[in-house]
């Protein structure tokens, strides 16, 4: 009997080894462990054994099946994964063919991102964020911040009025005298928006975007200036940038300074051999204008925060276009295609 | 200003090219726009021509055939195709051998069978300009013929284009420029021109003057020259004013211009034979007319400042002078004005007139007064080099110089403004190289301005002058370290930021749009003649009528926008916009509340391979846009039919948008007039007050605890009248179906023959849940007929099984 079952083990063990498909394995379980095969008879048959020889025959024969059980599923297992790596890759798309659904594509326009990028360098630096009306008063547009009264910007010509002390601010340095007369010092703020001026030309749009930047604090100086905008330059042109100040005349600022930032499409104004068409061969770039707040814009503000008394306290002051900024960086060569919202200038950029 | 280099190096030379000038001088300040080279490589060969004769080539319409006396034994024969060449002219000769600008050598050539020896030049053959209506005509005292060429025109010159900012009124003149040289450089500044004065103060006899608002003319002076006969202006100083593009026109306009060009102070001539009595600087009565040098009839406007004599006004102050008192080539005797005058007013005047001239556009400044007797001194000395006759005794002189101003400087204040540590040494020598007298006492500096530095008046204008001539480049770049702005954006801000983005993943493009638009944008909008959107702010001096008024809605230049691109071909537009509008206040001045917005045509979701014709965009599509950005803030947010359709919507196919029960914006299909006028096929849009989302969105959110018991889904269809809305059942089943019921959707909508005409199906997918147990189906079953009931009770609602 023992010698059976062993025989039975081998004979079925060689014929799972030889078998090559699920199917035939599925027909050498019903062959050897089926319900009329030889070792479940052998197993049913114990109870009527001779009891000495019921214990050993009813372990072996328990034993080979459970060995044989073990031998077809392990090779059925195997047989299971290939088959089915078979199937899956009978079951092929083509994966070349485009997304679904197709999401629309959208983004933010060049000026918002352009805007929000200088925004989050200020943001870094520790700046809050100011905003203001465009529609201003003349006393904040231009009384305010030194503006002569017969200066030559507040000519109905230059800008555009909505009554007589009432006019679409030209640049956001209001914002400066909003946020100061609110706001003591220390007072570190920048002021991003919209204005406007009666120009209409190649270069010109009577609507256009700035950036204010205002710092006011015990001892700010012109070289904190200085490395307020080599900081902004950097993070907006490139690590390499350096930037250079030559002095200019701003009614609000004293010392004035336009600022320079070195051109990043050249070397040293020479571009493959070439004169470079972006700095026109000055290998400098103007970006902005800038300044000292001048003390007569903190007397305009001291008399309702008197902590503005333009003995104490010193400041700087920036104005930026966003247009430029935009243009120079990502060489959009006319100022139109930022108005025009042609979704393929729009797609560009997002 | 232009500024030829020349000139400039006369009086400060520091031995550098232009373009190393150029630098310095941006570099303290002064801005220079444009170095351009004027005349050619080499003035050899090109001499002053007189024109003989000029007679009509034979075989030829256009030509000429002249006769011109270059210096030669014999008169060259010159065939010449200007219009105005003419006997008798003095002209500029290019002979052969010259090689022009473009490179090209003349040469002996045969015209149309008559040799030509040369060529008679046009201002842009030369070099020197654009001009080429005809060849440049010299003035007879341009010659004698033969004589090179570069002694009268700037042949071999380079003119420096500079910006003067309109604080430095000194700098416009060459000698002002020459002096900033001098303090970035450290090169010698040779003597001002105005040092040696020929004339005499005291009364001048021979006329009355008299100055009635000195506030206008804050200086008057004048001299007289006697005796005067025929001159030439000398050849140096007619090639300068060329180059700094003014026309010689007579030695003493020419004087009045030089003058004006070295040291900025515009002067007059009168011919003071042909004055009437004395003069009187006043305002014009309106009305009061002057014939102006260059021909016109000029009408003056009450309060305008004239110079009058007894037969009324002579010259337009500061501006233009007249016809009448005009200096010709008969003068001998010359009445010579220097003054100043209120800028502003000056500025008014010539830009009412459309008269800008070089004199009116260094009068708006507000001169110096100490410029009119400079002006006087330096024309002194050229009267005398070029007629040979000085001053009659005395100068008129009314107003007053006004007297040199002191500005006390803390050292410490310098270095505290510039972030420097300059030493006394390094303050004062900047200042004293510009002119400025410096005394220093402890910590403090006395600095003394010059008198044409009116600019000057307090500490921080001195220390400009000190920062921009030591040099900015030397100052450290430092970063203030307070951080006392906080570094973050306000809640709005950030929100502001999340529409935008939300909107950018919705599919949608961001456009710019004007702030402006035109009156008539509400008629294409349909808007009813009482909607308050049609009460604009409007521009008093807007640049055209089509963009006279702001906005009050984000539609306009949305739907300007889509209908471009329509046009260009875009079939999928998808644009928003965030920004305010602009809404007339009490107080003249406008709320601006902030607005998005969006226009979106075209098909509904991208044609692909699985689907190639999706449906168009309906107020559906923009409804999701809608519920992105509102879900995404975590807005209560709901759209409802509207009571008054918006007049620019389909009527049928729009709602309001409420925000936390309140309404926000509106949503809905274009109505099919408006899609038509902007030539869009279809189309939806939206628009949403922005402050509504920002006070609707949660400040934090805050955890909510979730079920661990497991959900029972069921469905429910009924048969409704087709006028109640699904929102209506959504609000009646939340309310019965409370606290089991988690969710209700809209899963189906189904109109067909067997419901009746006036019948909607409404499937409703519920998810049922308990928090403390497992809910059974008999539980859910017994909650979903309980909503059912309901929906029969109060909407007569049919169930369809």
């Amino acid at each position: 009997m023992l010698e059976r079952i062993s025989q039975i083990v081998d004979e079925a063990k060689a014929a799972v080894g030889a078998a090559t498909t699920s199917a035939e394995l599925e027909e050498l379980r019903i062959k050897w462990l089926g319900r009329k095969a030889e070792l479940p008879n052998i197993l049913r048959g114990v109870k009527d054994l001779d009891p000495s020889e019921r214990g050993p025959a009813g372990k072996a024969a328990n034993q080979a099946r459970v060995e044989l059980e073990g031998a077809i599923d392990t090779k059925m297992a195997s047989f299971a994964g290939a088959e089915l790596e078979l199937r899956l890759v009978e079951d092929a798309v083509d994966i070349t063919l485009p997304a679904h659904p197709q999401q629309f594509p959208g983004g933010l326009h060049l000026l918002t991102q352009t805007m929000r990028e200088i925004e989050d360098v200020f943001l870094g630096l520790g700046y809050g964020i100011a905003e203001g009306p465009e529609v201003e008063l003349v006393a904040y547009n231009f009384d305010a911040l030194n503006h002569a009264p017969h200066h030559p910007a507040r000519s109905p010509s230059d800008t555009f009025y909505v009554g007589d002390s009432v006019l679409l601010r030209t640049h956001t340095s209001p914002v400066q005298v909003r946020t100061m007369l609110v706001t003591p010092p220390p007072l570190y703020v920048i002021a991003p928006g919209r204005v406007y001026r009666r120009d209409d030309d190649a270069t010109h749009t009577p609507q256009f975007h700035q950036i204010e930047g205002l710092a006011v604090d015990e001892g700010i100086s012109l070289a904190d200036l200085k490395g307020t905008l080599l900081a902004f330059a950097k993070a907006i042109f490139g690590d390499e940038r350096e930037i250079r100040l030559r002095p200019h005349f701003f009614p609000f600022t004293e010392p004035s300074v336009e600022v320079d930032v070195s051109c990043f499409a050249c070397n040293e104004g020479v571009s493959n051999g070439e004169r470079c068409g972006l700095c026109k061969g000055t290998a400098w770039i103007e970006i902005l204008g800038a300044g000292m707040v001048d003390p007569n814009v903190f007397a305009s503000v001291a008399g309702e925060q008197p902590a503005y008394d333009p003995e104490k306290v010193q400041g700087f002051a920036f104005g930026l276009g966003i247009e430029r900024i935009a243009m120079l960086k990502h060489s959009v060569p006319d100022l139109r295609l930022l108005y025009d919202n042609d979704i393929r200038f729009l797609e560009q950029f997002a | 200003m232009k500024v030829p280099l020349s000139l400039l190096l006369e009086f400060c030379d520091p031995g550098l090219s232009a373009e190393e000038i150029s630098s310095v001088l941006a570099l303290s300040g002064t801005e220079v726009e444009r170095v351009t080279r004027l005349g050619v490589e080499d003035s050899s060969n090109f001499v002053v021509g007189v024109v003989l004769t000029a007679d009509q080539h034979p075989d030829a319409d256009r030509l000429k055939v002249c006769s011109v006396d270059v210096g030669a034994p014999e008169p060259a024969t010159i065939v010449c195709g200007a219009p105005n060449v003419d006997a008798g002219q003095t002209v500029a000769v290019a002979l052969p051998g010259a090689v022009m600008p473009g490179g090209m050598t003349i040469k002996k050539a045969k015209l149309r069978g008559v040799e030509s020896s040369g060529m008679i030049c046009a201002e842009d053959e030369l070099g020197l300009g654009k001009g080429h209506q005809g060849i440049l005509v010299l003035p007879n005292t341009a010659g004698p013929a033969g004589r090179p060429l570069g002694e009268v025109l700037p042949l071999d010159e380079t003119v420096l284009e500079l910006e003067i900012t309109p604080n430095r009124p000194d700098c416009l003149g060459v000698y002002g420029v020459a002096r900033e040289l001098h303090a970035a450089t450290g090169a010698e500044l040779k003597p001002a021109p105005w040092e040696r004065d020929l004339g005499s103060g005291g009364d001048l006899d021979g006329i009355q003057v008299s100055v009635e608002d000195s506030d206008q003319c804050p200086i008057f002076t004048a001299r007289i020259y006697e005796g005067l006969s025929a001159a030439v202006t000398p050849p140096a100083i007619a090639a300068h004013l060329t180059a700094a593009g003014m026309r010689p026109i007579s030695p003493v306009v020419d004087i009045t211009n030089y003058v004006m060009l070295v040291i900025g102070e515009p002067l007059h001539a009168f011919d003071l034979d042909k004055i009437e009595g004395g003069l009187t600087v006043r305002p014009a009565v309106a009305g009061e007319t002057v014939a102006t040098l260059d021909g016109e009839d000029r009408t003056l406007i009450e309060g305008e400042t004239i110079i009058a004599d007894v037969g009324g006004p002579t010259s337009i102050a500061g501006v233009m002078g007249g016809a009448r008192s005009e200096v010709g080539w008969e003068t001998t005797r010359v009445l010579l004005e220097a003054a100043t005058w209120h800028g502003p007013s000056i500025n008014r005047t010539s830009a009412r007139l459309g008269l800008r001239s070089e004199a009116s556009g260094r009068f708006e400044k507000g001169l110096a007064p100490v410029l009119a007797s400079r002006g006087q001194a330096f024309a002194s000395q050229l009267f005398e080099q070029i007629y040979g006759v000085t001053p009659v005794a005395g100068t008129v002189a009314i107003g007053a110089v006004g007297e040199a101003t002191t500005v006390k400087l803390s050292h410490h204040k310098v270095n505290s403004l510039m972030g420097s540590q300059l030493t006394a040494e390094r303050i004062s020598a900047p200042l004293e190289r510009l002119g400025f007298t410096v005394a220093l006492d402890g910590d403090e500096f006395s600095v003394g301005v010059p008198l044409d530095r009116l600019d000057v008046t307090r500490d921080v204008d001195v220390i400009e002058e000190i920062a921009r001539i030591d040099g900015l480049e030397k100052l450290e770049a430092t970063i203030p370290t307070s951080g006392a702005g906080g570094g973050r954006l306000t809640r709005d801000q950030r929100i502001r930021r999340q529409v935008q983005d939300a909107l950018v993943s919705a599919g949608c493009f961001e456009a710019a749009g004007w702030s402006f638009c035109a009156p008539g944008l509400s008629d294409r909008l349909r808007l009813a003649a009482d909607d308050p959107r049609r009460n604009a702010i409007t521009l008093v001096n807007p640049m055209s009528s089509e963009e006279s008024i702001l906005r009050t809605t984000l539609l306009g230049s949305l739907l300007d926008s889509a209908a471009r691109n329509a046009a260009r071909g875009a079939s999928a537009i998808r644009l928003f916009e965030t920004g305010p509008v602009y809404l007339p206040s009490e107080d003249g001045l406008s709320d601006e509340p902030q607005r998005f917005g969006a226009v979106l045509c075209g098909p509904a979701t991208q044609p692909d391979w699985r689907n190639a014709s999706p449906d168009d965009v309906d107020v559906h599509g923009a409804i999701g846009v809608i519920g992105g950005v509102l879900d995404s803030l975590h807005c209560q947010w709901k759209i409802v039919p509207a009571t008054e359709p918006e007049p620019f919507l389909h009527p049928g196919r729009s709602g309001v948008i409420e925000i936390a029960g309140r309404p926000a914006g509106w949503v809905g299909d274009l109505h099919p007039l408006v899609s038509a006028e902007w030539g869009l096929d279809g189309g939806v849009a939206f628009e949403v007050d922005l402050d509504a989302v920002i006070s609707a969105s949660p400040e934090v959110l805050h955890y909510w605890a979730v079920s661990a018991h497991p959900m029972v889904g069921q469905d429910l269809a009924v048969v409704v009248d087709a006028g109640v809305s699904a929102a209506e059942l959504i609000e009646i089943a939340e309310e019965v179906g409370s606290p089991e019921l988690e969710s209700v959707v809209v899963f189906d909508i189904y109109r067909g023959e067997q419901l009746g005409e006036n019948a909607v199906s409404v499937g409703l997918r519920f998810v049922f849940r308990a928090d403390d147990r497992t809910l059974t189906e008999e539980e859910a079953s017994a909650v979903r007929q309980r909503i059912l009931d309901a929906l029969q009770d109060r909407k007569g609602a049919q169930s369809r099984g």
